[in-house]
């Protein structure tokens, strides 16, 4: 019955966020992006959809470039492979979906009485403030489970899933360029899987520093770890601690997602359009959904690794703390009693309480948003640089992409060893 | 650069080089010219390329028309800057009618050739940066160009065919406020120019991509006949505008930028500043405009006032002829020469003392451009032939006359 419980959940997470989330923002990316560049160049965008004589700022565009991608033709060309050729599109699609999966959108729900410890809320076994002051003082105080309501598949091994996932979004690109049976097409499935596949490389290797600094490769374990207070003030965030990391990646991600300056697989004033060149109908949708949904992966990925995540600074399970001081010490001797717990409690500690529902809600909000920024800054890089050279890609990619993580790793190293 | 004796068994591996055909239906060949591409990997062996497209008989179409009516066919020549080859072509006419246009009439010629070029230079690097990628730069572009465009409008009447010129003179004077209606395109256009040059000019990988590629050596640009800012890319300060002042050049005061390595970055610097120098022509040229008539003083080629015409049978007459017969051009050839857009464009014509050219005949810049086009490519990379075609800045019109 639990087992049905818990999959009944798992189903319903992987409905809300990928569908009520993921395919919302992806589609609405489309959008987005095409409102976002007609602001950078002065042009009105899409406008012209309309019901009734309503236009909902463009918003009409998505169903109107639905139906029309649904019912185009969808045209296979002569002596392509028609199987890969069908199913490259879903591949891509596929593997930028299933991603998501790493996400956390807040903390686990806490089922007892949660209480921020140096930085890190902490969930005791407590059904909530008034069980606490009723418990014996000298109790050991116990910890509750708690439950990862807001990410699809808390593992523990996190970061590798997403390195392994990415990986294979290179087949989609790559096949469906060779299964089109056109040298541009080809030529595009070729400089993809050369691009990618170079970019895991920096991409993987930049983000290590990062998995020294907090010890762990769950996704939501480095979040929580974020909301650690550097001199008593300052949340650490990933960018505070990794900086340089922060570019390597962003670059390298950029460069994996395929869109400019990196989109030499497309490159649409050489190769026409790269390795969908010979896509039509619903499948080249499905090629640049995938391509948007990355875009949004890439801002949650970012967000979740160098911008705290679902930490709203200063944010904590019982509300805002502007300073280390006001929260909960490490017990000493490892363990708390009911005792120091009531007392910190009963003193109010935090400098604006809060109740813990809203503490989650403001937390997924302030996510979201961190994405949604994101998204913007890949915009606005996107409209901005024109396009590299293959080999200027892979120069970039493996003589200074690549060195610079490897010293930002062994920078990393140094400081972690002389700061231990 | 090239390598000739393809090693087509690496280490066992069968290889063989691609045939790729670009164009014409490829978003950068413009559908007016085609690329046969032999490539090992992304790297080009060999580049044949076609012209031909846009073919439309444009000389022999001129023979069958008045001297008058080939300014329409001029505006299809280079139809980024139509008014120049209007100037260009009537220019040649009135040379071998021996007459001269007014003092007022040289200075307008000159005010909207280089409205025209400001037109010219700013769509091809615009679409430099559209072929690189960056959209951005390009709609600015374009947005600069549609202010020069609503300026010529207002002059000409039309946009893009405006068939302003006219033999002794022009179709009509400048609007009344042609001079604050430029100051203010002026601003905008140099307010552009500035965003243009700030996203661009020192963006790393538009350096990257434009910086070496393309090349072409000082003597071989001679050799092919280059002209405009191809030939001044590599160091010669070659301007006809300079060199054998027409119009009122002589009177104004510019620089003819140069460049020095002959490569795409070089071609697009020559561009960037030229547009600014047109700016400072114009500028001048507005300042000494003198009064006085824009067509001359000759029944022969000026069709009379149109109050002669509905009044007296002298004008009726005039007109009839004007219009029915043509001019009459004496027998003779000439060839003359102007700056156009993208280099020398040059007008053969040849008369036999009729109404109509017996030969009309032209030295287009964008042809001689395009004659080394696979120096350029080959041995570069399939991604190198963007910028390069951008920077010769083909117009299929010009190349197919």
């Amino acid at each position: 019955m639990t087992l049905l419980i818990e999959f009944a959940i798992a189903l319903l997470k992987v409905l809300v966020i990928v569908f009520g989330f993921v395919m919302a923002l992806g589609s609405l990316m489309t959008l987005t992006e095409r409102k976002y560049s007609a602001f950078m160049q002065k042009r009105w965008g899409p406008i012209r959809a309309e019901v009734l004589g309503f236009r909902f700022g463009g918003l009409l565009h998505l169903v109107a470039d639905g139906v029309k991608m649904i019912l185009k033709e969808d045209f296979i060309p002569s002596g392509a492979n028609r199987n890969i050729h069908t199913i490259a599109p879903a591949m891509g699609l596929f593997t930028a979906m299933v991603i998501f999966a790493i996400i956390p959108f807040a903390d686990a729900w806490c089922t007892g009485l949660a209480l921020p410890v140096e930085g890190m809320d902490l969930c005791f076994g407590f059904d909530d403030a008034e069980a606490l002051q009723s418990a014996q003082p000298a109790a050991v105080a116990t910890f509750a489970p708690t439950h990862p309501y807001f990410q699809i598949a808390d593992l523990n091994a996190g970061l590798l899933y997403m390195f392994a996932i990415t990986g294979i979004g290179v087949y989609g690109t790559a096949l469906g360029g060779w299964a089109s049976n056109s040298k541009y097409s080809l030529l595009g499935g070729l400089r993809a899987s050369a691009q990618m596949i170079s970019y895991e490389v920096s991409m993987g290797l930049s983000l290590a520093g990062l998995l020294m600094v907090y010890g762990t490769l769950d996704v939501n374990e480095m979040v929580r770890e974020q909301g650690a207070l550097l001199w008593g003030t300052v949340p650490m965030w990933g960018i505070l601690v990794q900086p340089f990391a922060f570019f390597l990646f962003l670059t390298a991600s950029i460069a994996e997602s395929k869109r400019a300056p990196f989109d030499m697989p497309e490159a649409e004033s050489e190769l026409v359009a790269g390795y969908f060149t010979e896509y039509s109908a619903m499948k080249f949708g499905i090629f640049s959904l995938s391509e948007f949904v990355m875009v949004v992966f890439i801002g949650a990925i970012c967000a979740t690794l160098f911008f705290g995540g679902w930490q709203v600074p200063w944010l904590y399970a019982d509300g805002f703390h502007f300073s280390g001081d006001s929260m909960l010490a490490a017990a000493s001797g490892g363990a708390w009693t009911a005792g120091e717990l009531q007392s910190y409690v009963q003193a109010s500690t935090p400098d604006i309480a809060l109740p813990y529902g809203l503490v989650v809600f403001l937390r997924i909000g302030c996510f979201l948003t961190k994405i949604i920024l994101m998204i913007a800054l890949q915009l606005q890089i996107r409209w901005t640089l024109p396009r590299f050279r293959y080999d200027q890609i892979m120069f970039l990619g493996w003589k200074i992409l690549l060195p610079a993580s490897l010293i930002n790793l062994f920078i990393t190293a140094l400081a972690i060893l002389l700061l231990r | 650069m090239v390598d000739t004796n393809h090693d087509m068994d690496t280490a066992g591996i069968h290889t063989a080089p691609m045939l790729l055909n670009m164009g014409p239906s490829h978003p950068a060949m413009h559908g007016t010219v085609r690329m046969v591409l032999t490539l090992d990997g992304e790297t080009v062996i060999k580049c044949d390329a076609e012209i031909g497209y846009l073919h439309r008989g444009f000389e022999k179409e001129c023979e069958h028309s008045t001297w008058t009516q080939v300014f329409p066919y001029t505006d299809r020549l280079n139809y980024v800057s139509p008014l120049l080859n209007n100037f260009g072509f009537a220019l040649a006419v009135e040379k071998l009618l021996e007459i001269e246009a007014t003092p007022r009439c040289n200075y307008i010629r000159t005010i909207m050739g280089e409205v025209a070029r400001l037109s010219d230079h700013l769509t091809c690097m615009g679409a430099g940066s559209l072929e690189l990628g960056g959209f951005s730069g390009f709609l600015y572009a374009i947005e600069a160009r549609e202010l020069v465009w609503d300026l010529i409008e207002e002059v000409t009447g039309a946009r893009l065919t405006v068939s302003y010129g006219r033999i002794g003179g022009l179709k009509n004077d400048l609007t009344a406020d042609f001079a604050e209606r430029w100051k203010v395109v002026r601003e905008r256009v140099l307010r552009i120019w500035e965003d243009i040059n700030r996203l661009l000019t020192k963006n790393r990988i538009f350096l990257d991509r434009m910086e070496g590629t393309g090349v072409i050596s000082q003597a071989d640009a001679i050799s092919y006949g280059l002209t405009g800012p191809m030939l001044r890319s590599t160091g010669v300060d070659y301007d006809i505008r300079k060199d054998k002042p027409y119009f009122a050049y002589g009177e104004l005061d510019f620089d003819v930028p140069v460049g020095t390595r002959g490569d795409n970055y070089d071609r697009y610097l020559v561009r960037l500043e030229e547009i600014r120098q047109s700016i400072r022509i114009i500028d001048q040229a507005l300042l000494k405009l003198p009064d006085g008539p824009v067509n001359c003083d000759d029944p022969r080629v000026v069709l009379p006032e149109k109050e002669r015409v509905y009044n007296s049978i002298e004008g009726m007459i005039n007109h009839f002829k004007l219009v029915f017969e043509g001019i009459q051009v004496p027998a003779g050839e000439i060839y003359s020469y102007t700056e156009g857009g993208n280099g020398e464009l040059g007008y053969y014509i040849v008369s036999n003392g009729t109404g109509k050219p017996w030969k009309v005949s032209i030295r287009s810049p964008s042809f001689y451009n395009m004659c080394p086009i696979s120096k350029f490519v080959e041995g570069g990379m399939v991604a190198d032939i963007i910028p390069t075609f951008d920077t010769i800045n083909m117009i299929g019109g010009e190349i197919d006359r």
